[in-house]
């Protein structure tokens, strides 16, 4: 038993700081050598909702938060701009702006991710072709998330504004590039670049070259002259100007996703982690194949470590997770506070026959179902509230366990080890079912904040704060495993009724919104 | 049989009265319907209202039940609710002393391990969540009996079998451990459960000062104890806790109270 991580390393420098710049708030959070929190801040900016199914963000406010987080952390960590190595960005992907390269101003707020305005846009750039049109070169599908025909639509819609960009006045950027851009001087010399993570979520980049794609930005309508260069996750792309940390070099950049498995040291093929908040999203190592899904799944850029080799990663996202044991608290009743769902489950012995699909807007991967709605199947009058909250918290593994599916039959990768972050990792029950279900280890690490170590530890390696990925694994620790118990005869039945069940959500809206 | 007190008797019928049917009554409704004076009637509403157990529509001048009632009835801590809270605390308890963290609460005589961060280190190591402690020996069981008197009445009922040889099993050392552990805030466990394995734990308590559950710190003796000075353990021992330790685990505790409502720390 080795006593390496005492207490002495706390507090001593030198140190990287992390900008995670997320949907609800921004935050700062500066890590030691060892991977450690030595100093958090973090401050909301106001959602906008403009229309039913539209929201936005204020750039501006923004980028104001984020000057004042950082200047906060660093006032906590209770040190100065010499002791900061790099500085690291990670960033909610998809989000989408433009802006006045002269004046540094916004033309519009940004457009988030959630937004579903450019839904009838996405399906006439399908054409006859439909929603896989561009899949082959982007890895992804039309869809309303993702960054290029958001900009297309600001485009459209905000009047002057082609002109303007087809004369190059106007930049475009995912969050991560309005983050670098004004920080390495805005309009006095910024940096307009964005890394390969959040270039691979715009629809516009060909995951194949790295590049954009001349065809689908002329297809598309966007013009290529005011998208930023793609450059690497981990590598300088220009010194601080200005603020708390004048002069330290911005040295990495990831997608909010792709930071987590990153900082859960996801490093090999087959490594997978998963995020458990209100839906989940979980990734795996594919080493330095863009794996095709054939059975719904995103393809995606994992992460590039300077002239390295691109790491390539499936996605996987799960709707409804956490969402259904708040809906159990705030629309059943059933529970007052979401961790007395375990209580409420642990009561009895297993589901009482009952299985729950939360399909509430469709069903997501591998199914694509977006005719389904949700079911609540197998109900005997034996059932009782605690067999329904066992269900609910067994919906989130069974939905784990189709999506490992789905990325082992399109990688031919068995899925090792899971490795889980996010609020939902303190219940207890779900991890061990987790495992159950799965018939894999599952793996907590002791450091929670698991996006912003990963744009840390990205930072940290472009500048030689640490020397390689090794490094970063051996500062990795586990603070809790569960290991698979349940039978395979058991597993096996409770995986054929869970699909049993799915196929019941299916087809239930006959037409359009009925 | 001994007699009941009847003003507890007549408060009792009070409560039910106002819980049944129409929600809010009148001074004479009430004394008229337990057959009581409006003066006694009114003697025990006055009480029942500085309890906060009814209220008084300030309009009406009529009484129903109060928000204490509702209180009393949610005020039991769900543990789930406690492992939550206390998760990024207890990381950060392992993270920094280098050790198992433990999170135990009282359960039928015992302690229950509610949740378990693994020493931050790579060697194998098992989930201990669900399992049960002993309350006499560990440190869990001492802070729970020293500021819990349910754990108190359920250890001194229940045996206490010497686990080596250095559990204290006698009433007299038992009990005068349990009030250095209340003057100093902290419980030791020295090779007292578990040869070679030391721990030392803190209370977390409620917004009433209600110590719901313990915090732990738990290794190998020589790395949890101090080889300089006398020992914290009565016989000597194998030396001080370590002083840096204690407060890591009684900061970490007190981060987790003020989690849970208790304003004092």
């Amino acid at each position: 038993m080795s006593d390496n991580t005492g207490t002495s390393s706390h507090g001593t420098g030198p140190f990287i700081a992390a900008i995670d710049q997320g949907t609800t708030s921004s935050r700062c959070i500066v890590f030691d050598r060892d991977g450690r929190i030595v100093a958090v801040d973090q401050k909301e900016h106001e959602q906008i909702f403009p229309k039913p199914g539209w929201v936005e963000h204020n750039a501006a406010e923004i980028w104001t938060n984020v000057q004042e987080v950082v200047a906060g952390a660093i006032e906590k960590a209770g040190i100065t701009r010499d002791d900061v190595k790099a500085i690291g960005i990670t960033n909610q992907r998809e989000t989408t702006l433009l802006w006045d390269k002269n004046t540094g101003e916004p033309v519009h707020n940004a457009i988030v991710w959630q937004d579903t305005r450019t839904d009838a846009l996405t399906r006439e750039l399908g054409r006859n072709v439909g929603a896989d049109r561009w899949r082959r070169e982007t890895g992804l599908p039309l869809s309303t998330y993702f960054a290029g025909p958001k900009a297309r639509w600001l485009l459209d819609n905000v009047e002057g504004l082609r002109e303007r960009a087809e004369r190059g006045d106007i930049l475009f950027g995912t969050m991560d590039t309005w983050t670098i851009w004004n920080l390495t001087g805005g309009t006095n010399g910024g940096a307009h670049v964005t890394d390969v993570t959040n270039a691979s979520r715009t629809m516009l980049m060909n995951l194949h070259t790295m590049e954009w794609d001349e065809r689908i930005c002329e297809s598309m309508g966007v013009p290529s002259v005011m998208l930023p260069e793609i450059r690497s996750s981990a590598e300088v792309y220009g010194n601080a100007k200005g603020g708390a940390l004048d002069g330290v070099p911005v040295a990495s950049a990831l997608g909010d996703q792709q930071a987590a498995l990153f900082g859960q040291c996801c490093f090999t093929e087959g490594d997978a982690k998963s995020t458990y908040g209100t839906g989940t999203f979980m990734l795996m190592n594919t080493a330095g194949k863009p794996v095709n899904s054939y059975n719904g799944l995103l393809t995606t850029v994992g992460y590039r470590i300077g002239d390295e080799p691109v790491v390539y990663a499936l996605e996987g996202s799960i709707a409804v997770t956490g969402a259904l044991v708040q809906w159990m608290r705030d629309q059943m009743g059933l529970i007052k506070t979401a961790p007395e769902i375990e209580t409420l489950a642990s009561s009895v012995e297993d589901n009482g026959g009952a299985y729950f699909v939360p399909a509430f807007s469709g069903l997501f991967a591998p199914h694509w179902a977006p005719d389904a709605r949700g079911v609540i199947a197998g109900l005997t009058g034996y059932v009782t509230k605690a067999h329904i909250a066992r269900a609910v918290l067994e919906a989130t593994a069974w939905q784990t366990r189709e999506i490992s599916d789905a990325m082992t039959k399109d990688s031919g990768v068995e899925l090792t080890t899971l490795k889980v972050d996010g609020g939902m990792t303190a219940n207890n029950l779900l991890m061990q079912t987790l495992a159950d279900v799965l018939d894999s280890p599952v793996v907590r690490p002791l450091v929670a904040e698991t996006t912003a170590l990963g744009a840390a530890y990205a930072a940290g390696l472009a500048v030689g704060f640490w020397p390689d990925t090794d490094a970063l694994r051996a500062n990795w620790r586990r603070a809790a495993e569960w290991t698979p118990q349940m039978e395979s005869g058991i597993r096996d039945r409770e995986y054929k009724n869970w699909l049993k069940a799915v196929e019941r959500t299916k087809g239930w809206l006959e037409d359009d919104g009925s | 049989m001994a007699k009941n007190i009847q003003s507890l008797e007549r408060a009792a019928a009070m409560l039910r009265l106002l819980a049944g049917g129409e929600r809010r009554l009148g001074l004479s409704d009430i004394a008229s319907s337990l057959g009581l004076a409006k003066g006694t009637a009114h003697g025990i509403l006055r009480t029942l209202q500085a309890e906060g157990f009814v209220e008084q529509d300030a309009l009406s001048g009529r009484y129903q039940l109060g928000a204490e009632l509702l209180r009393l009835g949610n005020s039991y801590l769900d543990v789930h609710e406690l492992r939550a809270r206390a998760l990024v605390w207890t990381d950060d308890l392992a993270r920094s002393s280098g050790e198992s963290v433990h999170l135990g609460v009282l359960h039928q005589g015992g302690v229950l391990v509610v949740h378990h961060v693994f020493r931050p280190d790579d060697s194998r190591q098992v989930l201990e969540v669900g399992a049960m402690q002993p309350l006499y020996s560990t440190a869990l069981g001492k802070v729970l009996c020293a500021f819990d008197p349910v754990a108190h009445s359920d250890a001194l009922e229940a045996e206490r079998r010497p686990l080596t040889p250095h559990t204290v099993t006698l009433p007299e050392r038992f009990e005068a451990e349990l009030s250095a552990v209340r003057e100093k805030g902290w419980a030791s466990d020295v090779e007292e459960t578990w040869q070679g394995v030391a721990a030392v734990a803190a209370p977390i308590r409620d917004r009433h000062g209600m110590a719901v559950g313990a915090i732990a710190a738990t290794g190998a003796t020589e790395r949890i104890c101090d080889p300089e000075g006398a020992g914290d353990r009565g016989d000597g021992g194998p030396g001080r806790i370590r002083t840096d330790l204690v407060a890591a685990v009684r900061d970490c505790a007190r981060a987790v109270s003020r989690d849970i409502g208790n304003g004092r720390f």
